[in-house]
């Protein structure tokens, strides 16, 4: 058990990867789902564990070295509150998700190719959990490409029903492709100027060259300024900030729907993670948003981003798509937080990475049974069903009013952080700005709100409730992100720890 | 023209990064998007590669004893990259994968002319 216990870091990213590589060669028929369902369940477990273990450390910190080699020569897990928040977040959703799939994926997806489905979707798991915990610079590039490639070809998997979810595979590989790249050129800048791929090691490293700025011999400026640009170009691809979200509606809409809740609920999520970690921990936030002003650059991007994916939710007739630019708009208040640095702004920003998983999340998985009930999920599939599935419409509007945070939802609770964040550091403006995202936000849900109630079905169809492989799960996230608006303790609590951890290692 | 010459080596990285870059937004041909990536990215390979070259370095091997103390080149970067080459290859590998599945469902690998078939079904 303490042999478990100690390597729980490296457990958790190894479980997965191994499990994939097995459930691909002998997880035909139903076999491959159980496997991904232990497998999730046991990170679930780990990921509760390395929580509970990081925040009764003294100084918040859990330290792995892989294979005993020394950092900075071998590569270092590193737990903290925030990262130890974002793997909650990967292994919960994970896991409620793959409960969902089975039925869901069993109908959207070719029977003979579910061992390999069940393969990339830990792969996926395996990647994105890597990219939270590591504190490799370029173990992080790695992890990434892990987890996109299986991401891609998930979202390719969708072909069956829709064949453009080939061509938003593409595109979302190329672009994906280029950030990832981006991100590689970023860690070579730096480390040509520090000598270091850890992320703590090139931190450590920086401050003397920072420090020779001011002087008359200032020692590698430029090169440490082109990595961060690369970097935050890079990174901002990967989780979508406006205006490098083109990838992000197609390849939401035409993926199978539990690859959808996926990617929405954790992929972009991590990405904001990585974000947060470059920024805050690997050049310092007093480097990029005290000298550079890449705060400024973000709150535009943000700003942009919760205006315009909210209006352009509006005009959806998809629904599904209605919600992919409902999470750039939803991106958007993450990236909002984080720029503002201030402990408010970046407690608002991690409860919106955890209230937001969970609604979309939720959301998702909710639609994905109109998917398996209808056969569609235009809006005019939706049209009258809050008589026919009661039960799983009324989640979804549920999870709508945590979108538009209305009080008693989770997504209140994020908003509220967030405009007192916007307050205190007297950007008002930013503040009309979240508020009049809301008022969009209650548009585009209204639309499809009375669509699901008022809306006249012609063809009498029977349909019935959802099985309740797919229920539980659903009513869960949505149960979840209703609860954690009435008692926020808990997040607020592991939010205003990973925001304490993070300002107090200011440069 | 000194920065230009003291700096060739990245300047030629540069250029090759470049060229992939123009054919990844120029070109509507899916297969040379592909094949422009795999430029992009073995421009950043050579970057990576050239960052730990010395000036008379010879290569990492271990010097016999008594001999005079060789110089040798930064290995990390080498090593580095050649993840970075696997990483490469798979993202060609399911580039290419998708894109005969494209061929099979469209009958075509141009991007214009799906999203022209596309429009026309009234995506």
């Amino acid at each position: 058990m303490e042999l478990i216990r100690h390597n729980l870091p490296a457990l958790i990213v190894v479980t997965p990867l191994v499990m994939g590589l097995l459930t691909s060669i002998i997880g035909r028929r139903g076999l491959g789902w159980w496997m991904a369902m232990g497998t999730t369940a046991a990170g679930l477990a780990m990921s509760v564990q390395l929580l509970v273990d990081v925040l009764s450390q003294g100084d918040r910190t859990l330290e792995y070295l892989m294979g005993n080699w020394p950092v900075p020569f071998g590569i270092g897990y590193s737990v903290d509150p925030l990262n130890a928040t974002v793997l909650l977040i990967v292994s919960l959703l994970s896991a409620v998700i793959t409960l969902y799939a089975r039925k869901s994926v069993a109908s959207e997806v070719p029977a003979g190719k579910l061992n390999f489905f069940y393969a990339l979707w830990l792969f996926c798991i395996t990647g994105l959990l890597g990219i939270t915990i590591t504190g490799d610079a370029f173990n992080l590039y790695v992890l990434l490409e892990i987890s996109s490639l299986s991401t891609y070809t998930l979202v390719a998997l969708g072909k069956d029903r829709n064949r453009r979810a080939l061509t938003s595979a593409v595109n979302y590989l190329v672009l994906g492709s280029i950030g990832a790249c981006f991100y590689l050129v970023g860690v070579a800048y730096l480390y040509m100027a520090t000598g270091s791929l850890n992320i703590a090691d090139i931190a450590e490293r920086l401050q003397p060259i920072y420090a020779s700025w001011g002087t008359d011999e200032p020692v590698y400026q430029k090169t440490v300024i082109t990595g961060f640009a690369f970097m935050a170009v890079g990174l901002s691809l990967k989780l979508a900030l406006f205006p490098l979200h083109g990838w992000l509606p197609n390849a939401y809409t035409y993926a199978p729907s539990s690859v959808s809740a996926l990617l929405a609920s954790t992929a972009t999520k991590v990405g904001a993670y990585a974000f947060i970690r470059v920024i805050f921990t690997l050049v310092g936030v007093g480097f990029a948003f005290g000298r550079l002003h890449t705060d400024v650059a973000l709150m535009v991007c943000s700003g942009a981003a919760i205006l315009v994916g909210s209006w352009l939710a509006i005009r959806q007739t998809n629904v599904k798509k209605l919600l992919a630019y409902s999470s750039i708009a939803q991106i958007g208040y993450i990236a909002l937080g984080f720029a503002l640095a201030n402990r408010d702004g970046i407690t608002a920003s991690v409860i919106h990475l955890f209230n937001h998983a969970l609604t979309k999340g939720g959301m998702f998985l909710a639609l994905g049974i109109v998917m398996y009930r209808v056969g569609g999920t235009r809006l005019s599939d939706l049209r009258g069903l809050g008589r026919k599935l009661p039960i799983t419409m009324g989640a979804f509007t549920a999870g709508g009013l945590g979108l538009i945070g209305v009080p008693l939802t989770s997504g209140f609770i994020s908003k509220w952080y967030l405009v007192s964040a916007c307050l205190e550091r007297g950007r008002y403006e930013l503040a009309g700005v979240v508020l009049v995202g809301s008022v969009l936000a209650l548009v585009y849900v209204w639309r499809v709100v009375e669509t699901i109630y008022f809306g006249k079905r012609e063809d009498e169809v029977t349909v019935r409730e959802a099985p309740a492989s797919m229920l539980v799960p659903t009513l869960i996230l949505v149960g979840a992100s209703i609860y954690f608006g009435v008692d926020s303790s808990f997040t607020t609590h592991i939010a205003g720890e990973a925001a304490d951890f993070l300002l107090k290692v200011k440069p | 023209m000194q920065i230009v010459l003291d700096y060739y080596n990245y300047w030629a990285c540069i250029l090759i990064m470049m060229i992939g870059f123009y054919g990844i937004m120029a070109k509507s041909n899916l297969v040379k998007k592909v094949i422009s990536l795999a430029i992009f990215q073995t421009g950043i390979l050579v970057f990576y590669i050239s960052t730990g070259k010395i000036d008379g370095g010879t290569g990492p091997v271990r010097v016999a004893e008594g001999a005079a103390e060789a110089v040798y080149s930064n290995p990390l970067p080498h090593a580095l990259m050649l993840t970075a080459i696997v990483v490469g290859v798979s993202t060609m590998a399911v580039a290419l994968a998708i894109i005969v599945n494209i061929r099979q469902a469209y009958g075509t690998i141009d991007e214009l002319d799906i999203e022209t078939m596309e429009h026309e079904r009234g995506e």
